[in-house]
């Protein structure tokens, strides 16, 4: 094994060994943006796992979080290439464990009167809430890191899932990352 | 000033210094026709729009200006796709106006309409819809500067009509001299790192086998002659790809020519044996590279592009410089002659190259009296009774690879193909937009049967409009490149290639466009033929060289093979490699 001093380094001055890469694209806001990035990643055969999108605090630029496969591609390769687009104006990568990642579920779960009390008490355990309840469903919300919204998602397939949406991710760095 | 959108548009074209607009009117694009009658514009009406795209890429190649076309919504635009997308692989500065069905009704399948903006997105460097005839200078100015800028390439302008007819009032517009840009996302860079460079140096003068490869961005750049400095201060070889070739002159001791599929057999051979591969403006495609695994596999790599995703795309150089060539050449010379070009013992290298040359030279079997007109004669022909600056643009196939292989370029900006998209039909409308740009030089087109008959009618462009290309056609009745891959790749079975010699009488049929036509089928018409066409200055000329079907282009790198198993000609082939 290295020592921890290796070890560190390697942490910093690598892209670390993870499938999903987070990206967090200012973009000018006008109309066919969206379009030009969506066909980039295709004709380039980029994977995204994720893409969210919306207009940033200056009404001129959106800001599109987009979490991409890098099996399809390497980082590098899909950063210049976004790079030349026209309207792409900064690309900036978000290295995992160094920003705050958020994501927002609203679903609606098959559950009768019998089985809300424990449906609720898991809810309450991830963080979520619950947004209305029918005669045999709830809808329910929740917001966090992609990873828990993942796990909860999946303890509700023993309930049924009705339908369910999902925001895909959207990220900041880390405050102490911040520039 | 009030103006209308019409009247703004051309102004704005004037104001990039448009000399000349190629382009063929329709319903949407009709209003901006009216001030063209009272523009210094000169506009050059097509009978293709296909025609009008390649015309504005022959112009950009030949003058180093951007070329522009015009052309109407829907199929007007449609058509013009082929020349973008080949613009957008070559690199070619290009701005083409396109006309749209009036904004308020985009989206409801008008007359005419379709989606130019999405269809030429991935097919152009960048693409505008404008929307309000206020923006209209502004975006033209963007889009000249983003098409002559950094990596050039193509760039389209949609027009909706209402925003330049004057009857409508949305075409109203107050004109003023100074417009902005507003480009925030759009930053070339073409300084290069002083880190990079020094590094590079190093590895130049520590290589014992280097070979400087030469592609096309040395000639966007305006590159060549700092590329001179740099090979004659270093006493290093010169390979210049397709996309190069006249960007280092091929009587130079230290030019090696073209390299890939049907590169010569030393230009390919020097970069596989190579420890140091210095690529300037060069993007390692796949013609060049043959199978990539096997490519060049004991070369250090020196990557300059000014595009920073090339860097890496195909092959991880060792020390890659982000920038303009010209820049960063003028920085390696400038290292190189103040520290010293280095100790590196390369007698051994120049005596294998050299070797290789004599072993290795380029031929064809000459033809034995009765035999028919062998092609490669014709260029060589053509060649020695030209002068020397005179332009050459090829259309795609055989003829192309024969006119780069035996033509001798000299001079920078002289040869004009279809490299990247391989357009066949490239070569009469590039011919005449090189002419148009460049009146004072002979142009010659060199083309195909194949090639020909998909877009011969410009020649009536060129009657009309007083361009006097010249054409030589290389008649061997079969879409060649196909054929010879047939023969090589699939047993001799030749599936839909064969064209017919006669039909269509091309003589007649250029004639009947207005052009002096000859018709040779032998090799002593040869030289007086193109003598009496090199006399005709009022008119188009086309000679339809009649020749051989059987021959083949040598070398050739099989497709998917390493280029170690580069093909040599038949006589060459019991050679000691």
């Amino acid at each position: 094994m290295s020592g921890p001093g290796d070890a560190s380094a390697a942490a910093q001055h690598h892209v670390p060994d993870y499938r999903y890469h987070t990206l967090v694209v200012t973009v000018e806001n006008k109309s066919g943006v969206l379009a030009r990035l969506a066909a980039l990643f295709s004709r380039r055969g980029f994977n995204i796992e994720s893409l969210a999108v919306a207009p940033t605090d200056d009404d001129r630029f959106s800001r599109v979080t987009v979490v991409v496969d890098l099996e399809s591609a390497p980082l590098e390769q899909i950063i210049k290439q976004l790079d030349k687009l026209v309207n792409v104006v900064n690309i900036r990568e978000l290295h995992p464990g160094h920003a705050v990642e958020r994501e927002l579920m609203i679903v609606t779960v098959a559950a009768g009167p019998d089985r809300r009390d424990e449906l609720v008490e898991q809810l309450d355990r991830a963080g979520g809430k619950v947004l209305s309840v029918g005669a045999d469903a709830m809808m329910l919300s929740l917001v966090g890191p992609p990873s828990r919204v993942d796990e909860f998602e999946e303890l509700l397939g023993q309930y049924g899932i009705i339908e369910l949406q999902r925001t895909g991710r959207v990220a900041l760095a880390n405050l102490d990352e911040a520039d | 000033m009030k103006m209308d959108g019409g009247q703004a548009l051309i102004r704005a074209l004037e104001l990039e210094g448009v000399d000349v607009l190629f382009g063929l009117p329709g319903g949407a694009i009709l209003p901006v026709y009216d001030p063209i009658i009272d523009s210094s514009i000169r506009h050059i009406l097509v009978r293709h729009e296909q025609g009008a795209g390649h015309m504005a890429e022959g112009y950009a190649h030949a003058t180093g200006r951007p070329g522009v076309a015009m052309v109407t919504s829907g199929p007007g635009a449609t058509n013009i796709v082929t020349p973008l997308c080949d613009a957008h692989l070559d690199s070619v500065p290009m701005v083409v106006i396109t006309g749209q069905v009036p904004y308020a009704a985009i989206g409801t399948d008008a007359f005419q309409e379709c989606d130019t903006t999405g269809i030429t997105q991935s097919v152009t460097k960048h693409n505008f819809l404008v929307s309000d005839a206020q923006d209209i200078p502004r975006t033209i100015k963007e889009a000249f500067h983003i098409a002559t800028t950094g990596r050039p390439g193509p760039v389209l302008v949609d027009i909706p009509k209402d925003i330049v007819d004057p009857d409508n009032p949305r075409s109203a517009m107050e004109w003023t001299d100074d417009v902005e840009m507003d480009l925030p996302g759009y930053t070339p860079r073409t300084d290069v790192d002083p880190v990079a460079i020094a590094a590079a140096a190093d590895l130049i003068r520590a290589a014992e086998r280097p070979v400087l490869y030469v592609g096309g961005g040395i000639l966007k750049a305006r590159a060549a002659e700092v590329l001179r400095q740099l090979a004659e201060l270093t006493g290093i070889h010169v390979v210049t790809t397709l996309m190069a070739r006249g960007a280092f002159p091929d009587s130079h001791d230290l030019c090696l020519g073209m390299p890939g599929m049907h590169g010569n057999f030393t230009a390919v051979t020097a970069m596989q044996e190579s420890d140091l591969l210095i690529a300037l403006g060069a993007r390692f495609d796949d013609r060049v590279t043959g199978r990539l695994d096997g490519f060049a596999q004991g070369a250090k790599i020196i990557h300059v592009d000014i595009d920073a995703a090339e860097l890496g795309k195909v092959r991880r150089p060792d020390v890659a410089i982000l920038g303009d060539c010209r820049v960063a050449i003028e920085a390696l010379v400038a290292d190189l002659a103040s520290n010293g070009t280095g100790g590196a013992d390369r007698d051994a290298w120049r005596s294998r190259v050299s070797g290789w040359q004599e072993r290795f030279p380029l031929s064809y079997e000459q033809a034995q009296a009765g035999d028919e007109l062998k092609p490669q004669m014709v260029i060589e022909r053509l060649r020695d009774a030209t002068p020397d600056d005179t332009i050459v643009a090829s259309g795609v196939g055989q003829h192309q690879m024969w006119a780069s292989q035996y033509w001798s370029f000299d001079h920078p900006y002289t040869w004009i193909n279809s490299g990247g998209l391989g357009t066949m039909g490239f070569s009469i409308p590039a011919a005449i937009g090189a002419k148009a740009g460049c009146p004072d030089k002979m142009v010659w087109a060199i083309d195909g049967d194949g090639c020909f008959q998909m877009t011969a009618q410009e020649l009536v462009t060129a009657t009309v409009e007083k361009i006097p290309i010249k054409v030589a056609l290389l008649n061997n009745s079969y879409l060649g490149m196909v054929r010879q891959w047939q023969e090589m790749f699939y047993d001799e079975r030749y599936s839909e290639v064969f064209l017919s010699k006669d039909v269509p009488d091309y003589k007649a049929w250029a004639e009947s466009m207005g052009c002096v036509a000859m018709r040779v089928d032998s090799p002593e018409e040869v030289d007086v033929a193109i003598a009496k066409a090199n006399e005709v200055d009022d008119r188009p000329v086309v000679i339809d060289f009649r020749v051989a079907a059987a021959e083949k282009v040598y070398p050739m790198v099989p497709s998917g093979a390493s280029n170690s198993e580069l093909v040599v000609p038949p006589s060459q082939q019991d050679q000691p490699r």
